[in-house]
């Protein structure tokens, strides 16, 4: 029976060995080499010169705004989704990840159409008289690129982890005296925790590594470090401070699994 | 247990390896690496129905995002078109397969001497490269967008533009243009002239719209900046799309370059590639691609042939080069150099 069992995880565990195992591999032995294939530290500590770091920093920042837009939007959504029981609900939920249907790079091309300064939403804001909107290559095109692209990862696990809250609990909670706020904030958003934590990680981790969003609305102007990364790997042909750069992004992207896990356990 | 899975992935590593082994080395085809939009496709097909050979093509954006795949054998090319100092660079690095002249000879018999001339100071002796465009690298403005004409690199640094430049975003063309600002060489690799470029280029970025590379052109034509720095070949095209834009040398002088077509040397179809770049130097054939993609084309028949007089003469596909004398064409700086601009250019645009 369990060798069985072994068995049938051993496509996975192929898989896992030549597209994650390996690959792994190769980038902490490039990122811990140089040129001449000897061990060295500095393709990591390379991220404290001054553009390495200031490219991190902005990465951070622009994913955690991003994160916090995204569950402000996301968790009235799944709220009022989880409460629609049925095919209603189910519908809604299909309009909203309808435009992931779509080619990611074509979505985030069209908002390139809709911000431009000659773009869509300009001209019918100037046949309006209204001011032109100023966004397109600056940081917020980049947040509102990241909040529209990944706002579905966070919208779908709140809203599992939403529905599955049994509805006797909340009566409960009524029964005994509870207002509606305090039983949202003591019942409904402990319980969602899971949801809120795999939606933060789902919108957090692609938003900090993405280096087409800041490209496509950023106008190479504010490079991020998936950029810098990016293009040590294709331009300057270095794969040792591209691999090197590309763990410290690890560790950062382990410290958010940790934080966010450690918040779990207190709740 | 644990044998067997070690078994398993044993046969997966064959059946991989074995994928990756086959290939098409039997078929009837050439790849070729080219710049974007930078070839008639019904080229490609009137190739494919006069040889037989199937042409596999792919495109890059500059010469820089060309290199590393190239040389890292991520994938197998024969025929690729990089630029002058990117071709000394090959050369250097041994990339590069010696050309047999005997085998090519509408290159031989059509393209313009000078061309050939021009070329020895990337490839000595014309071993490597047959020249396939040429042209400058100047300013597209918008006449109507624009208070006075554009006559020089100085004015992508008036505060008035803010927001209306658009630059190149590849190393070499970005520091250039601080480059001449300043008089100094494009090949520079002082390290006291280069810093001095970076901090130009840093403070003339709250004043970039966008650093792009093919974007221009669209950006341009769609009226979306009033400036940007752009190749010579696209200034026609732009022209005939929008007849507001104008295109001009900068008085501080620019880069004169030449794309060429190289074999590398582990080319798998390399008597295809032969016949490839041979085919392209054809008159007729570099005639159509000329009419397709604007940018001036080294080949005399070809241009004899072109009807309208007015772009045979024209100043900006054919310029008479002997008018400047402050233009250069860019030099392999090394490994050292290379490094040295790679990094600060990263300072430039993390800034």
């Amino acid at each position: 029976m369990n060798s069985k069992k072994h068995l049938l995880a051993a496509p996975y565990a192929a898989w896992a060995a030549i597209f994650i195992i390996v690959p792994l591999g190769m980038i902490l032995y490039y990122g811990l080499t140089d040129k001449s294939g000897s061990f060295t530290l500095e393709n990591l500590l390379a991220i404290a010169s001054p553009g390495h770091a200031r490219s991190l920093w902005r990465s951070v920042w622009l994913s955690l705004i991003s994160t916090a837009v995204c569950f402000l939007l996301a968790y009235p959504l799944a709220m009022i989704l989880a409460g629609k029981k049925g095919r209603n609900g189910s519908f809604i939920i299909l309009i909203f990840i309808l435009p992931m249907w779509m080619n990611f790079l074509l979505r985030t091309l069209a908002w390139q159409t809709l911000l431009e300064k000659t773009g869509v939403i300009n001209s019918i804001l100037a046949f309006l008289g209204l001011p032109a909107l100023k966004i397109i290559n600056t940081p917020s095109a980049i947040v509102l690129g990241m909040v529209y692209n990944f706002l579905p990862f966070m919208v779908l696990p709140l809203y599992n982890a939403l529905s599955k809250i049994d509805e006797n609990v909340i009566h409960a909670a009524k029964d005994l005296g509870a207002n509606k706020i305090q039983t949202f904030f003591r019942i409904i958003l402990p319980l969602s925790v899971p949801g809120i934590i795999s939606g933060i990680t789902m919108v957090f981790v692609p938003a900090l590594t993405t280096f087409v969003i800041s490209t496509l609305l950023g106008g190479s102007k504010v490079l991020l470090i998936g950029n810098i990364i990016e293009q040590e790997f294709t331009q300057a042909g270095n794969w040792h401070l591209g691999s090197g750069l590309s763990i410290v992004l690890m560790v950062f992207i382990l410290i958010n699994m940790v934080v966010t896990a450690l918040f779990d356990k207190e709740e | 247990m644990k044998k067997r899975c070690f078994v398993l992935f044993i046969i997966c590593f064959v059946f991989l390896a074995a994928g990756c082994g086959a290939g098409e080395q039997n078929d009837n085809v050439v790849i070729v690496y080219n710049w974007g939009e930078y070839v008639d496709p019904e080229v490609l097909e009137l190739f494919e129905a006069e040889t037989g050979i199937r042409v596999i093509y792919d495109e890059f954006e500059t010469n820089e995002t060309m290199f590393p795949k190239v040389e890292a054998g991520a994938a197998e090319y024969d025929v690729v078109c990089p630029s002058d100092y990117m071709i000394s660079k090959m050369i250097q690095k041994d990339m590069l397969m010696e050309l047999d002249m005997e085998h090519l000879p509408n290159a031989q018999q059509n393209i313009g001497t000078q061309y050939w001339q021009q070329s020895e100071g990337f490839d000595p002796g014309n071993r490597y490269s047959v020249p396939y465009c040429w042209g400058t690298v100047g300013i597209l403005y918008n006449k109507t967008m624009v208070e006075e004409p554009i006559t020089s690199w100085a004015q992508l640094w008036d505060e008035k533009y803010r927001d209306e430049i658009l630059m190149q975003d590849s190393v070499r063309d970005a520091f250039m243009v601080a480059e001449k600002l300043y008089g100094y060489s494009m090949n520079t690799t002082s390290e006291q002239e280069l810093l001095a470029a970076r901090d130009a280029l840093i403070r003339q970025k709250p004043l970039v719209q966008a650093y792009v590379v093919d974007q221009v052109r669209d950006k341009m034509i769609g009226g979306e900046a009033a400036i940007g720095v752009i190749y010579s070949g696209e200034a026609i095209y732009t022209q005939y799309e929008n007849n507001s834009l104008e295109y001009v040398i900068p008085e501080e002088g620019t880069n004169v370059w030449i794309d060429s077509w190289v074999i590398l040397k582990n080319a798998p179809h390399k008597e295809n590639a032969e016949r490839f770049i041979d085919f392209m130097c054809r008159g007729d054939i570099a005639l159509k691609n000329f009419e397709y993609i604007t940018y001036s084309t080294p080949n005399e028949a070809a241009k004899a042939m072109i009807e309208d007089e007015a772009v045979r003469n024209s100043p900006i596909a054919f310029p008479d080069l002997s008018r400047y004398d402050n233009l250069e064409t860019y030099i392999y700086l090394g490994e050292e150099g290379d490094a040295l601009y790679n990094e600060l250019w990263k300072e430039v645009k993390t800034y």
